[in-house]
């Protein structure tokens, strides 16, 4: 159970690392993108791009503050 | 879309780690005993090589569609860890990884350890050291080679970038017989951390539905956009020089390393 849980932090460190929200916000954009491309007949090819930039200012200014 | 970006892009990501990689068996080698060391590394290139041999084929056969969003979102996610990290140490928020130090540091550990011996390994600790290394530094590797080389098609197009970079790297800290401290690592990184966030914005969207306006020509906007946001970040960020203390690394110099690539 021990190694199991090293090895689930390991894997959580070396893909998520030190900002989990950063993660989050791609996941949710890569969701809504889906949505509005499949449900809406929205081509949003916008969306990620200005997601990512957005979670990487946040996350960025969350650690020079701290 | 051309193998040559692919190749490039593994290239820089793989040397980055492979000095990292570099420091700790030399540290190990220099310090304990070469042959152990080489055992170590040789497993460990071994164990990611085998990796590389079963995931790579078998995640080529996926669907292509579901294929670039799950490695699309990964990459981005990714990318973005190594591209905050860079812009943090460009700026000085973050001490700049210096590997002179770091070798001494692994030095010093070597130098306390005791030897012991199991099995063939004349030196446990030279081949446990060298082991955890080259795999820890390698799996990063893996993991871009495989999500690279499968989005592509082309895994063996992102080997060849992957060894090229192994080979340089041992060749020229063979010939220099110390750390390559003097490699702009922090630039390297930033540049690495850009691809990996293009790549995942591209292929992510594109596995969302998305058709991007001039299809893989996009990349062509994206990658400089990414870099053009990234450098931005770094600008504004950069902290006034009076503040840094005169011992540590100026925000100056950082920042100089990162525009400068």
């Amino acid at each position: 159970m021990r190694r199991l849980r090293s090895i689930g932090a390991f894997w959580y460190d070396f893909v998520v690392g030190d900002d989990w929200r950063v993660a989050v916000v791609v996941v949710a954009a890569l969701a809504l993108t889906a949505v509005l491309v499949h449900a809406a007949g929205v081509n949003a090819w916008w969306l990620l791009p200005v997601c990512v930039f957005a979670a990487l200012g946040w996350s960025l200014r969350r650690a020079t503050r701290t | 879309m051309t193998a040559l970006p692919l190749i490039l892009t593994v290239f820089v990501a793989c040397a980055v780690e492979a000095i990292e990689a570099l420091t700790i068996v030399l540290a190990a080698g220099l310090t304990r005993e070469w042959r152990s060391t080489f055992q170590g590394m040789a497993v460990a290139l071994a164990v990611l090589a085998a990796i590389v041999a079963v995931l790579g084929p078998t995640i080529t056969l996926l669907p292509l569609t579901p294929l670039r969003l799950v490695v699309g979102a990964l990459l981005a996610i990714f990318g973005l860890q190594w591209l905050r990290k860079a812009i943090l140490r460009a700026t000085g928020y973050k001490s700049l990884h210096d590997e002179a130090s770091a070798y001494l540091r692994e030095v010093a550990a070597a130098k306390a350890a005791s030897a012991s011996s199991r099995g063939r390994v004349h030196d446990w600790y030279a081949f446990t050291l060298s082991f955890k290394g080259v795999l820890l530094e390698g799996l990063e590797v893996v993991f871009i080679v495989i999500t690279f080389g499968a989005n592509q098609r082309n895994v063996g197009a992102a080997v060849i970038g992957a060894a090229a970079a192994v080979v340089v790297v041992a060749v020229t800290g063979v010939l220099v017989r110390a750390p390559l401290a003097k490699v702009p690592e922090n630039a390297l990184k930033f540049s690495v951390g850009i691809m990996l966030t293009s790549f995942g914005i591209f292929w992510g969207a594109e596995g969302a539905g998305v058709s991007w306006p001039g299809q893989d020509a996009a990349l062509l906007v994206v990658v400089p956009v990414v870099a053009l946001v990234s450098l931005g970040y770094t600008v504004l960020l950069r902290r006034p020089r009076a503040v840094q203390p005169a011992s540590a690394p100026t925000s100056a110099s950082a920042s100089e390393e990162v525009t400068s690539s």
